[in-house]
């Protein structure tokens, strides 16, 4: 448990996805304008990742690794190289999923998330965990809190930037500066910021 | 200046994919520590963008319009895997120190977004020039960061020392921020802004406008 924990932690703010291996920077640059729609788009991140990784990780364990296809009397495959092709299928498919699912039974979160859940499949966040997952052999319990802390961490640093730039564009920023180049010197600090939790371990 | 030429050239600096569209970001921060790592990392970008540009041109009118996005994914997906292989199998250490960067082409949205905005609709020739072009366009900005990173946070280039390291009895002392994740955020950004400079019409125009000040005597 305690293990656990300290991989959650570790996946919200000391590996923190977006500020420390910028992943998933293109929606995050340009979605981040408003509070609003940072915050929307952050829980559809945490709730696609929540899903993905750990679905990913039953797919490599029992489908691609190498001899992990002896349950249906093939002990020699290896399909690891089909890794890239069938996670991110995965991924879109469960996107689909997902977006009719929530079209019929949860209309309200739906409409709440609007384009942004189609969005999230070409997202490197999303891909970029998953391949992170295996290249760090995670467990399927491990991958579930590393998925869903993993979606914490962007969706907490997406609404911390909408927050900081609702108040910039008020601000006097030179010319050649204004609107991504001082966005983009912004991120920079909050990832100083978030370097501090880098001794942090529980 | 001849239609080819103009598809080739116009991606690095005045329709920037990084620094204009905001594509392709996340590599090109993550990579950028030092130069031989970049350089592989630009010459596997520009590949999988040219061809899939001629791939996905050359059968863009047999695609139905509805599960097209699909289509490309696995077109992209499949040159990842070859260039992937190839770097395993020729050049270890290098394929090892991008980790997951290479597997993260196929979200790159600048391959997606070419395919999208210009496969789709020219044919295969030109896209694949266009692929090239745009390749190119990123390659300059990660450079210019690698550059930087490589030469002012550990005195080298190319892994070659440039300016010897105190540590090994020479005179320069390295700044550790700039091997750290934040640096490249600080770097895009003068990126971003020397381009402006250069070329006034790419600034964004403020949501709101500053009153001058006046003094109130003189008013």
């Amino acid at each position: 448990m305690e293990a656990l924990l300290s991989l959650f932690v570790k996946a919200v703010f000391v590996e923190n996805s977006a500020l420390a291996f910028f992943l998933g920077m293109c929606t995050f640059l340009a979605l981040s304008k408003k509070i609003e729609t940072a915050i929307g788009l952050g829980i559809a991140v945490v709730v696609v990742l929540a899903i993905t990784v750990p679905v990913n990780n039953l797919l490599f364990n029992y489908v691609l690794a190498e001899g992990a296809l002896a349950w249906a009397g093939f002990p020699e495959a290896d399909l690891s190289f089909l890794g890239y092709l069938s996670y991110i299928g995965v991924i879109a498919a469960m996107v689909q999923i997902l977006e009719m699912f929530l079209d019929k039974f949860v209309p309200a979160l739906y409409n709440a998330l609007g384009v942004f859940l189609p969005l999230i499949t070409v997202n490197c966040a999303i891909l970029g965990a998953s391949l992170f997952m295996v290249e760090r052999d995670y467990t399927f319990t491990e991958s579930v809190v590393y998925g869903f802390g993993n979606g914490v961490g962007w969706a907490l640093a997406i609404v911390l930037l909408a927050g900081i730039r609702e108040k910039l564009k008020y601000s006097d920023a030179p010319k050649g500066l204004e609107g991504l180049g001082i966005a983009f010197i912004t991120v920079g600090l909050m990832s100083l910021g978030f370097m501090s939790f880098s001794g942090v371990s529980l | 200046m001849s239609e080819t030429k103009k598809v080739l050239v116009q991606p690095i600096f005045s329709n920037n994919p990084v620094a204009l569209q905001i594509l392709g970001v996340c590599s090109a921060l993550a990579v950028t520590t030092s130069m031989q790592v970049t350089l592989v990392m630009c010459i596997a970008l520009t590949s999988v963008t040219a061809f899939s540009n001629l791939s996905i041109s050359m059968i863009r009118n047999q695609i139905p319009s509805s599960i097209r996005i699909i289509v490309q994914m696995t077109i992209i997906a499949s040159l990842v895997i070859v260039v992937d292989q190839l770097l395993k199998a020729f050049a270890f250490d290098i394929s090892k120190q991008l980790s997951v960067f290479v597997g993260l082409i196929i979200t790159n949205c600048i391959v997606m977004g070419r395919a999208e905005a210009y496969a789709m609709a020219n044919p295969p020739g030109m896209s694949f020039i266009d692929g090239i072009g745009n390749g190119l366009g990123y390659s300059v900005v990660l450079i210019f960061v690698a550059f930087f990173r490589e030469l002012f946070g550990a005195g080298k280039l190319f892994g070659i020392t440039i300016m010897p390291l105190v540590n090994d009895g020479g005179w320069y002392i390295p700044n550790g921020l700039l091997l750290l994740p934040p640096s490249a955020f600080f770097l895009i950004g003068m990126f971003i802004w020397i381009l402006r400079t250069w070329k006034t019409d790419q600034v964004e125009s403020s949501e709101y406008k500053i009153m001058p000040h006046v003094n109130k005597e003189s008013a």
